[in-house]
This record gives C-alpha cells, structure tokens and sequence, in this order.
C-alpha cells in the first residue's frame, strides 16, 4: 500500500479517499496522540481555574465582569467555524478546490471574529484593572482563556498555511492528510471552548 | 488489491470526514445545547443549586455531540488506537480533575478562615 505505481493508481484512489494509507494512518493517529496531551494540559489549567475561582482577593469576581451575550456571540464564531472546517473537509475529499479554499477563508474569518472579541475582552478587563495580575481568580481566567486563544491563533496560522499549499500542490494525498490533522485539531478547540463557557462563564455568572 | 479497497471502503461507511447531513445534525444540536444553558443562566429561570448539575449534563451531552458528529469517533476497528488513546486520556483526565478538586476542598475545609483571623 505505501508504493504508488501506476498501475495500481486506480485502486489505490479509493482508498487513498478513506485515508487509508500508513502515511495517513500514523500521521493522524500521531497528531491525535498530541490532542490527547493538549487535552491534559487543558485539564490542569481547568483543575487551577477550579480552584481558583473565588479567590478573588477582594477584587471583581466573574459575576461583576462578564457578560453572557458577548460570550454567546463568541461562541456562536466558534460553532460556525467548525460547521465550515467540516464542510471544507467534505470539498477537500472530492477534490473540490475552490469550494476547499472558500470553506477554509470562511472559517479562517469565524476565527478571527472570535479572537478579535476575546482580544477585546482582555483588553477591556486589563483596562478595568482586573488583568492577570489582581488576583489569582483572574490569572487562571487569564491562563486557561488565553492558552485556549494561543491555540486558536496558531490554528489560524497553521490554516493560512495550509490555504498556500493547496493553491500551491492542489488537494493531493499529503494536504489532504494536513487539513485532516488541522480539522481535529480545530473541532479539539472547539469542544475545549464549551468546558470553558461553562466553567467559566455561565458557572462564574450565575 | 480491488478487493482489499473495497473492504476498507465498507469498513468506513460514510468515509473518513462524515457528509454534509451528519455536520447538519451535528452543528444543529450543538446551537440547541449551547444556547438552552446561555439562555437559562441569562433569564435566570434556574433554581441556584440546579444551576451546576444543568450545566455540566449540557456541556458533556454537547461533548460527546462534538466528538461524534465532528471528530467522527465510533467504534470502529479501524479506529482502535485512537480509541485506546482517547480512553487512556479520560481516565488521567478524570483522576485529575477529580483528585484535585477532591483534595482541595478538604484542604480548604481544614485551612477554613477562622473568626478574628485577618484574612490575607
């Protein structure tokens, strides 16, 4: 299965479609290997937030700084995000370029919606004296939240690089096994991003 | 060679990324169980010491909607690994989050502020 003859080329496209090559195989089955310590650190950082939630000291608690709707509309950037990264995967797998590109530019634009909010909103909280350094509430807020960005911002950047590549090689075998190691990785964000806005959001407000 | 193609089609059913119904469904019950606990918290309408058990039944019924429907994970065979992997990671992610949460409020319980005791 790993030599490609051309004889057998035709064959080898149905299963080259499944992902069904060792490359493939180990490729992603590595990067979910990855996810899966991501996901690990993610729970350290949920587990500090956890416990760090109401030391306040004395300073504004999340009931008196965020806001539910701002939160929502994040999210709902998110959501959509991977609705199109799931609709630029099902292009990519009928090598349909263009329709490819569009998916991808459009969930490229949902990610920079959502972290031009949250830029927003550290921004705001740092100008209401309530950054990462006024107490130990708002460093983990400020810890989990901006990793989970951190990790949004570098998909973004890992997706302008993969837009490049298939205008550069079109949707062959290797960038097709690229957008679905980036696919996991951002639906991976994604389900991070409903521990967050339930944890910190709708449990710190209610 | 046909053959072993073939098979490895039939072990995928839908293929490896899903269709546009599945990410339809998906996407559709993912807006549902976002916006009812944003919409409950909002209006208010939960009784205080409801608030976190509904919470979280949303978050983790929205997880496992995330996982199928988007990270297409099911019990396929050829999916072993990624499994065994996913399975290992929840355990260590239940022993931390458990264990912690669990040792720190005992710990909080018995470091509790003492009355005429500055708080720091």
């Amino acid at each position: 299965m790993t030599v490609q003859s051309p004889v057998l080329g035709d064959h080898l496209h149905a299963a080259d479609h499944e992902h069904h090559h060792d490359f493939a195989g180990t490729t992603t089955l590595g990067f979910w290997i990855y996810l899966m310590s991501d996901c690990v650190l993610f729970a350290a950082l949920f587990c500090a937030f956890a416990v760090l939630r109401g030391a306040t000291a004395g300073g504004p608690a999340a009931k008196d700084l965020f806001d539910l709707s701002y939160v929502a509309v994040e999210t709902t950037f998110l959501l959509v995000s991977s609705f199109t990264y799931g609709m630029a995967m099902i292009s990519a797998e009928k090598k349909r370029q263009s329709a490819t590109l569009v998916w991808l530019g459009l969930t490229l634009l949902m990610g920079l919606g959502f972290m031009g909010m949250e830029l927003h909103e550290f921004g705001e909280l740092i100008e209401k004296g309530a950054g990462p350094d006024r107490s130990a509430f708002l460093s983990s807020f400020f810890t989990l939240v901006g990793t989970h960005g951190l990790h949004v911002t570098a998909g973004m950047i890992w997706m302008v690089t993969l837009i490049v590549h298939v205008l550069r090689g079109g949707l062959n075998e290797k960038n097709i096994t690229r957008l679905t190691c980036l696919s996991l990785f951002w639906h991976f964000l994604d389900i991070v991003w409903i521990g967050v806005f339930t944890t910190v959001y709708l449990l710190g407000v209610a | 060679m046909s053959a072993h193609a073939h098979a490895a089609n039939e072990n995928h059913g839908h293929g490896a990324h899903g269709d546009v119904k599945s990410y339809l469904i998906g996407f559709f019950l993912s807006v549902v169980l976002t916006a009812l606990p944003f919409g409950l918290v909002m209006t208010g309408s939960l009784e205080h010491d409801m608030i976190v058990p509904v919470c979280f039944a949303f978050a983790a019924v929205q997880i496992v909607v995330h996982l199928v429907y988007f990270l297409h994970m099911n019990t396929k065979s050829s999916r072993t690994w990624n499994g065994a992997a996913f399975l290992f990671t929840l355990v260590i992610l239940l022993i931390l989050l458990v264990g912690t949460l669990w040792v720190m409020h005992n710990m909080n319980l018995n470091m509790m502020v003492m009355p005429g005791m500055s708080p720091s």
